[in-house]
């Protein structure tokens, strides 16, 4: 599903974020990505997702080589790939609705699914009462199971979530982290970048550990 | 198992038929050309500034262009007014003259002829100087006959004018033949000038209107950087975050030609009551004519291919520099 050959990337400032890093995340995974701050985490999300592109080695995802993938071609990838992210990124002038629509909007997908599977979507976090409110009147856990809802409603093969849990309390971490693992269960493949080291080993999956840019340790 | 759920949901997709997707696309369309119609109208202030301004630029050319056309349907009407004038030599027999008027009013090139004979000049002359009986000490009539001749309408070229000058230069009697028609030309020449103006104008403020436009859009992109970041992010296509932009320049430009129309129109109505009275004066029926369901059209299909040019040159250049990192 999701797999680095020797991948390196090197940002224009010369000194290389990841370097040569190499694994294999298997379908139906779900997989821990940690490591100190600036040790090349969310660099490697962004390979995923095809935001950056690797200097050296190989990024292949859903059978996709991302250093050859067209311009044109990267939102096909990325429909394919829900992103959460540490700062929410919803649209504030748009309710609860409306943001974990827009995947579907920008597919072109008919009015009447789109309802019926923002509101699956929404249940699923739990948040469907709270559908017509704005993501600023919402706590900051109500706000990232916003962002899950929206990166699940369109039912990717492939979920990537950069710090879910960043600023959130121990409790509600737990929960997003269970969230995910429901998910996972029923076969998507998950890559979760935390540095919340003892949250993820009580979870129980593979860890893949990066040092300065380097894969150290990839194992329970 | 997801992905084998998706694969299949995927499979469906492909075999959707063709005329649902035409369909499916046609409402995308229609729902974006509403969905920016609406942002529009929802802060009518700002986007007034825009398309006010694009009223203006757009009327300015547009009015000028249209003075000029009346103009030309009022100078059209004097193209006829060119006359010529037959100074008499002294001392011709009544006869003669009279003779003179008749061939000439034969003549297939002329419409009329008035012979002006040198007493009734003096008549005119005595009545309307207010020199009065003070002239009759003149011993003799200094002034010559005169015949006014207006040629008809279908030789009033300026070449077939010379030619007739040329005959009736020749004829004895006349002393000299004068043609009242340099003005004319002069004017003729002058709206040729003022129509090349009107083209330059209308071609600067043309640009003007693409850089408003322009400008417009991409202070809109800067202000929806984030919306477009996500859409980014989450697979949405160029075209797709595009259309929005587009169709906002589509529609700045369609309400800027509706308001330029809106401004000639009042401006014409504003100033048909003093142009009647005026062509009253001047014993003229002439009325001011506007811009008519033509010039409503040209000017919406203008506005509309500028906002629509000013938007793909902003979004062109704008939109590719948001890229997500
Ligand atoms: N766009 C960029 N341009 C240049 N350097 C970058 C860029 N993004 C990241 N880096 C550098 O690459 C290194 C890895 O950054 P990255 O964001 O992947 O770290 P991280 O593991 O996610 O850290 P954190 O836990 O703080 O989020 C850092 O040293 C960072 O300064
Ligand atoms: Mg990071």
């Amino acid at each position: 599903m999701i797999q680095f050959d020797n991948a390196t990337k090197r940002y224009n400032e010369g000194y290389e974020a990841l370097s040569q890093v190499s694994f294999h995340i298997n379908p139906g995974e779900m997989v821990f990505l940690t490591g100190h701050s600036g040790a090349g985490k969310s660099t490697l999300l962004k390979l995923v997702a095809c935001i950056e592109k690797p200097t050296r080695g190989q990024v292949i995802v859903n059978g996709v080589n991302i250093g050859r993938l067209w311009k044109r071609s990267i939102p096909y990838l990325r429909r394919k790939i829900g992103i959460i992210f540490q700062n929410h990124q919803l649209l504030n002038d748009r309710t609860v609705f409306d943001n974990v629509a827009l995947p579907m909007i920008i597919q072109g997908v008919s009015h009447k699914e789109v309802g019926r599977r923002v509101r699956a979507a929404l249940d699923k976090v739990g948040l469907l009462s709270k559908e017509k409110l704005y993501p600023i009147t919402l706590s900051g856990g109500e706000q990232q199971r916003v962002g899950i809802a929206r990166a699940i409603v369109n039912k990717p093969p492939i979920i990537l979530a950069d710090e879910p849990t960043g600023n959130l309390d121990p409790d509600l971490s737990k929960e997003i982290m269970e969230l995910f693992q429901i998910f996972n269960q029923v076969g998507v493949s998950i890559l979760i970048a935390s540095h919340d080291i003892d949250l993820i080993t009580k979870m129980n999956h593979r860890i893949l550990t990066l040092e300065a840019g380097k894969l150290i340790r990839d194992g329970k | 198992m997801a992905e084998v759920h998706s694969k299949k949901k995927n499979n469906q997709i492909t075999h959707t038929s063709i005329k649902g997707k035409t369909i499916s696309y046609f409402i995308r369309h229609i729902q974006v050309f509403l969905f920016t119609l609406g942002t529009i109208c929802r802060s009518p202030f700002a986007s007034l500034m825009t398309t006010a301004v694009i009223g203006i630029a757009l009327a300015l050319p547009a009015g000028l262009h249209l003075i000029l056309k009346n103009f030309e349907a009022v100078t059209a009407n004097w193209d006829g007014a060119a006359q010529i004038s037959l100074f008499l030599k002294k001392d011709i027999s009544e006869e003669k003259v009279q003779k003179l008027t008749t061939d000439i009013a034969a003549m297939d090139e002329i419409e009329n002829v008035s012979y002006i004979s040198a007493d009734m000049a003096m008549e005119e002359f005595k009545k309307h100087s207010g020199f009065g009986s003070s002239l009759d000490a003149l011993d003799n009539n200094p002034l010559p006959d005169v015949l006014v001749i207006k040629p008809a309408i279908h030789s009033s070229s300026p070449e077939k004018i010379q030619r007739l000058m040329a005959k009736f230069r020749k004829n004895g009697m006349v002393d000299i033949a004068q043609l009242d028609m340099e003005w004319i030309k002069r004017l003729y020449s002058i709206m040729d000038v003022v129509r090349d103006g009107i083209w330059i104008a209308a071609a600067l403020l043309a640009v003007a209107v693409l850089l408003v436009v322009g400008n417009t859009i991409r202070l809109d992109i800067q202000n929806k950087k984030e919306e477009i970041l996500i859409n980014k992010l989450i697979g949405a296509t160029d075209v797709f975050i595009r259309r929005p932009f587009l169709y906002t320049g589509f529609w700045y430009g369609i309400i800027g030609g509706a308001i330029a129309f809106t401004l000639i129109t009042v401006s014409i109505f504003i100033l048909s009551d003093s142009i009647n009275n005026l062509s009253g004066l001047y014993g003229s029926s002439f009325t001011i004519s506007g811009l008519g369901i033509s010039g409503l059209f040209i000017l919406l299909i203008t506005g509309l291919g500028l906002g629509l040019s000013g938007s793909w040159i902003a979004v062109g250049r704008h939109l590719k520099q948001i890229e997500p990192s």
